[in-house]
């Protein structure tokens, strides 16, 4: 998982953003990447289809000033959402820190919500990471449409275990920085 | 195992990284030579890495071997232990080190394929075996991960991913 890198005195942590296609992954990437500071992060790489769907991942890496000696530096993940990329997503997995899960909130896109949370348990299992202990944080995205289901519906299907939640409208950005300092702020006091 | 538990890299083990791929990069003749772990984080390089951005190749290359390493287990091979890409100036040639890390050989017309084969096939032992005294090693004391360093660091992600 994280590495320490003792000669570059460097922290590596890996972050992956898990959830159903289409739902919002790769929106939240893009607006990190628009609006962290530039000297803070390095190029946004997408293997996307020509339709711009997400064919393994979008990776963005973002680097936290030094403290007290030590850069810490997050990589930042999507897989694709579609069903028949398990193994891309599975591959993505390997060696991750922390995961934000993020859920469409459009009744239509519950199945696949759900779909999409076993299959991150059976992924993880796969490699025995144990999600109880791993860092993972819910965002309960596309909050501005009209049909977004309520929050208390979202968590009762989804977050039985009570994991820490975020609401957002990735496309303006709204919830997308509370997301990624909640599951970034895990991760390392999980590595202390 | 160590790819995928926490892990730490010590500035000894990386010195003797960085010496055999030195030796490496100039037997084989190489433009530079890179090292990454299976996750693709970064390890070390040498040579003319010049406008290569190391973080991004390290995530691509990893993605590319485990894309492969599927690929075999659908033709019934075990793994490919080694892949090659061709370029028309620059080649690459990127092998497996003991199921932990990858070691990437970029060569242009200074080289040729079967004489970087022929060096990575004497150096990937000795690389494989760093890795395994790393991994057989308890992880060095005295991490920066104290309270103190932790809250700093929360302190940090505040004032950075303030959107
Ligand atoms: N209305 C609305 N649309 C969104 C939101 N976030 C993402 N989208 C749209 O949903 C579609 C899929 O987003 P994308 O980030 O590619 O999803 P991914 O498959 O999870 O990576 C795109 O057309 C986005 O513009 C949101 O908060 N609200
Ligand atoms: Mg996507």
């Amino acid at each position: 998982m994280s590495m320490i890198n003792y000669a570059s005195r460097e922290i590596n942590c890996k972050l992956v953003y898990y959830g159903p296609g289409l739902g919002g992954k790769t929106t939240n990437l893009e607006y990190i990447y628009e609006r962290v500071n530039p000297e803070t992060r390095g190029k946004l790489i997408s293997l996307a289809t020509e339709q711009e769907r997400t064919l393994f991942f979008d990776f963005l890496p973002v680097d936290l000033g030094e403290i007290r000696g030590f850069k810490t530096r997050f990589h930042l993940y999507t897989v694709p959402g579609q069903v028949y990329y398990n193994a891309s997503r599975r591959l993505i997995l390997k060696g991750v820190d922390g995961i934000v899960f993020v859920a469409d909130s459009q009744p239509e896109r519950m199945d696949a919500n759900i779909a999409s949370m076993h299959n991150l348990y059976e992924n993880l299992a796969e490699y025995g990471y144990d999600p109880r202990t791993l860092p993972i944080v819910l965002q309960y995205n596309k909050r501005d449409l009209p049909n977004a289901l309520p929050i208390a519906e979202l968590r009762e299907q989804i977050n039985p275990d009570h994991l820490p939640e975020f609401e957002a409208t990735a496309v303006e950005g709204e919830g997308v920085f509370d997301t990624l300092k909640a599951v970034s702020k895990l991760v390392l006091k999980s590595l202390g | 195992m160590m790819a995928d538990g926490q892990w730490a890299i010590a500035a000894e083990d990386l010195a003797r990284l960085d010496a055999l791929l030195a030796s490496f990069l100039s037997e084989a003749r190489l433009r530079c030579a890179l090292l990454l772990d299976r996750t693709g984080r970064f390890l070390t390089a040498a040579g003319e890495t010049g406008e290569l951005d190391p973080t991004t190749f390290a995530s691509l290359a990893a993605a590319d071997f485990a894309a492969s390493d599927q690929l075999a287990q659908l033709l019934g091979e075990a793994d490919f232990s080694s892949l090659y890409h061709a370029g028309e100036r620059q080649s690459m040639l990127l092998a497996d080190v003991g199921g932990q890390a990858i070691l990437a050989a970029i060569f242009d017309d200074r080289s040729t394929l079967g004489l970087v084969r022929l060096q990575m096939r004497a150096l990937l032992p000795q690389v494989a075996a760093v890795f395994a005294e790393m991994g057989d090693r308890a992880p060095a004391p005295g991490g920066p991960l104290d309270p103190a360093w932790l809250a700093a660091a929360a302190d940090e992600i505040d004032r950075l991913f303030n959107g």
